[in-house]
């Protein structure tokens, strides 16, 4: 039933803007895969080539093995759900479900049993007669899905559909949406960004920026070993350290920065003499009274502690006033520093990585 | 009106209310009640006034349904009338043309305007909507009486339009334009497109792309997006529009008698005549009410076979 996508070297230009710059993107069937990136990265571009409604401006976008090109929206096997959802609010929801099914012929009572079944695989009994207008923001959702899913896709392409939900029922969706992914076995093409959505529902996710797709990897490995500057800092907090390369050795290089050398993991195109800058993740680096023997440490002084619940984040800044944040869990197992008392940031070779500024906008983000 | 004191204050408050009262009752109400209660009396001379001649009858209105002759009936688009083989008052002959004629010029007009407004609201780069627009508005700038003037030289005999076809070989010799119903309908729906293209654009133009394009996605034609989405959601644009311009060409006067030949007469022609050739307010008056009952229930009629509520209308 599902089919993979691949992307070949698509390009999409509006005028003389790139919208997507040579895309090379391929995507498993029954994959969950997650566009991520900031507004306008040319991910939605990339959806709508998907869908037809765009036509990429250079490559080749297949489904299934099957050249899309010139073959329009409506007659490709995928299944868009809208930002806004853009159910038809004339029609009752079994109507709304069952549209597909009624462009291809079928009769009046084999769309209601489908519309009344897909009803059920989202879990919205007796509402095949409400009116749109009648239903709660995660109602209008699931229709919206079971709309989508009711024209057996092999495909399905959701654009933010979860970014008009408030917080609770957006983590209750995303389950759900993982659990739809799982039962229906298609391929979903998520968009989106908001990298806790990403990380936590795809198999896969591809970093956007500026067009270009800057990395292709599992979550774990986006979110701890990403190539670049941006996707580092784009997923997830980090504290960074602006420097150059001194010397390499094996998989750890020694890196100087204004705030002392350090030893650390030394990230993909990145060579001795660049300019790079090293990543750290709060959660990976910790407050000592006393410096790390033979690591990474640098003087700072507490400004702020703010109390996250599960989390307790301590905000410092070292001599040149560079903010550093540290991560630490709310299990009593660490005692908490005093506000502007004077303490060692530490952290280990392993988790500290060094990133070339690629796929930047503006590489002069806080160092 | 608590809104429009805290707003405006007591005087500006005051002007308003005066203001649309007086719009109302004296220009509008109170002329119509007296022409209601005039066409209930006799035409009589002015010494028998208030007399006792002077009674109130259905006389005027029974006037219309007499004077039985042969009935030219024209079908939509034809060139000749057909002879019914009934006879038929003359004047519901043309009342029944009238409304026959307002029906046609409405459903052409809708069928012309429809995808226009469509290409204006969805398939047009808005930075060229606004030149577009202007090139339709600027011939309404135009009063309606030289635009019917402007078709009926057009369509003349030895008009343009006979001498361009003759002279490029398309027609033999020059065709009578101006007979039956096809210039009256042509010049209606010239002067009132605009009466329903606009209602229309509105509607679609308020329609989400995103809906259209959820159509398409699900796989739907664009005659079925058209039917499906599109048309249900512009259906109180479309009605007004209908409405606005069955109402217009209904109540047209200046067309017809532009652009109508003796035998094809409109019935506000035969109310005209009857207020200013006979002078015989009662009777013309009759003759208007008739025509603007029959027209509302009419209209609404049609509504309720299509489904559209007053209050959609007027959104």
């Amino acid at each position: 039933m599902s089919a993979g996508v691949d992307l070949q070297n698509v390009s999409c230009d509006f005028g003389s803007f790139r919208a997507v710059d040579k895309a090379n993107v391929s995507i498993k069937p029954g994959e969950f895969f997650s566009f991520l990136g900031p507004s306008g990265c040319g991910k939605t571009t990339i959806l709508r080539m998907v869908s037809g409604f765009i036509d990429p401006s250079e490559g080749q976008i297949k489904i299934g093995g099957q050249d899309m090109n010139g073959i329009r929206p409506n007659k490709r096997p995928t299944a868009l759900i809208f930002q806004n959802l853009a159910l038809f609010p004339l029609m009752p929801v079994w109507e709304n479900i069952s549209f597909g099914l009624e462009v291809r012929g079928a009769s009046r009572e084999a769309r209601r049993a489908k519309a009344e079944e897909l009803l059920k695989l989202v879990d919205l009994h007796d509402s095949a007669d409400k009116a749109i207008s009648q239903l709660s923001g995660g109602q209008k959702q699931r229709v919206a899905i079971a709309r989508a899913l009711a024209v057996e896709p092999s495909v399905m392409l959701l654009d933010e559909p979860l970014s008009a939900l408030d917080l609770k029922l957006r983590q209750h969706m995303r389950a759900e949406l993982r659990a739809i992914q799982k039962r229906t076995k298609v391929t979903f093409i998520y968009i989106t960004h908001d990298q806790g959505e990403a990380l936590a529902m795809s198999d896969r996710v591809a970093v956007m920026s500026q067009g270009k797709v800057q990395q292709i990897s599992t979550p774990q490995d986006i979110y701890n070993a990403p190539v670049n500057g941006f996707v580092a800092s784009f997923v997830g907090e980090n504290n960074i350290f602006k420097g150059k390369v001194k010397s390499i050795d094996g998989g750890k290089c020694s890196f100087e920065t204004d705030a002392g050398t350090f030893t650390a993991t030394l990230g993909p195109s990145v060579d001795a003499n660049t300019i790079a800058r090293i990543y750290v993740r709060p959660e990976y680096s910790r407050l000592q009274a006393a410096p790390a023997e033979g690591g990474n440490s640098i003087p700072v002084t507490v400004t702020d502690i703010s109390f996250e619940g599960n989390f307790i984040h301590v905000h410092a800044a070292d001599k040149t006033g560079r903010h550093v944040t540290v991560e630490t869990r709310n299990d009593g197992s660490v005692t908490l520093p005093a506000i502007g008392s004077a303490q060692y940031l530490c952290f280990d070779a392993a988790s500290a990585r060094v990133l070339a500024d690629q796929g930047m906008k503006d590489p002069g983000i806080d160092e | 009106m608590k809104e429009l004191l805290r707003r405006y204050g007591h005087t500006l408050t005051w002007i308003f209310v005066a203001l649309t009262a007086f719009w109302l009752l004296v220009l509008v109400i109170l002329p119509q009640l007296y022409l209601l209660e005039e066409s209930f009396r006799l035409y009589l001379p002015l010494a028998d006034i208030g007399g006792p001649k002077d009674v109130y009858t259905l006389a005027n209105y029974r006037s219309a349904f007499e004077q039985p002759t042969e009935w030219k009936f024209w079908l939509p688009f034809a060139w000749k009338p057909i002879i019914l083989p009934f006879e038929a008052p003359i004047r519901m002959q043309v009342f029944v043309h009238t409304l026959l004629y307002s029906t046609v010029t409405t459903v052409i007009t809708l069928i012309l305007c429809y995808p226009v407004a469509f290409y204006l609201a969805k398939v047009a780069n808005p930075r060229n909507v606004p030149l577009l627009f202007v090139g339709l508005l600027v011939p309404m700038w135009v009063s309606e009486i030289l635009r019917a003037f402007a078709w009926f030289i057009i369509l003349a005999f030895k008009g343009p339009l006979n001498m361009a076809l003759v002279n490029m070989g398309i027609i033999e010799s020059p065709i009578r334009w101006i007979t039956g119903f096809n210039s009256v309908t042509f010049g209606l729906i010239y002067v009132y497109l605009l009466f329903m293209l606009l209602p229309i654009y509105n509607a679609i133009q308020s329609l989400d792309t995103n809906q259209m394009e959820a159509a398409k996605d699900l796989g739907a034609s664009s005659w079925r997006t058209h039917w499906r989405v599109i048309i249900p959601h512009s259906k109180p644009g479309i009605a007004s529009g209908c409405v606005m311009v069955f109402m217009l060409a209904a109540g047209s006067i200046l067309v017809p008698t532009l652009l109508a030949s003796t035998q094809s007469r409109w019935f506000t022609e035969i109310i005209q005549q009857a207020m200013f050739e006979s002078q015989d307010w009662n009777t013309g008056s009759a003759y208007a009410f008739m025509l603007l009952v029959t027209c509302t229930v009419f209209v609404i009629g049609m509504m309720r076979v299509f489904r559209v509520k007053l209050s959609d209308i007027a959104r």
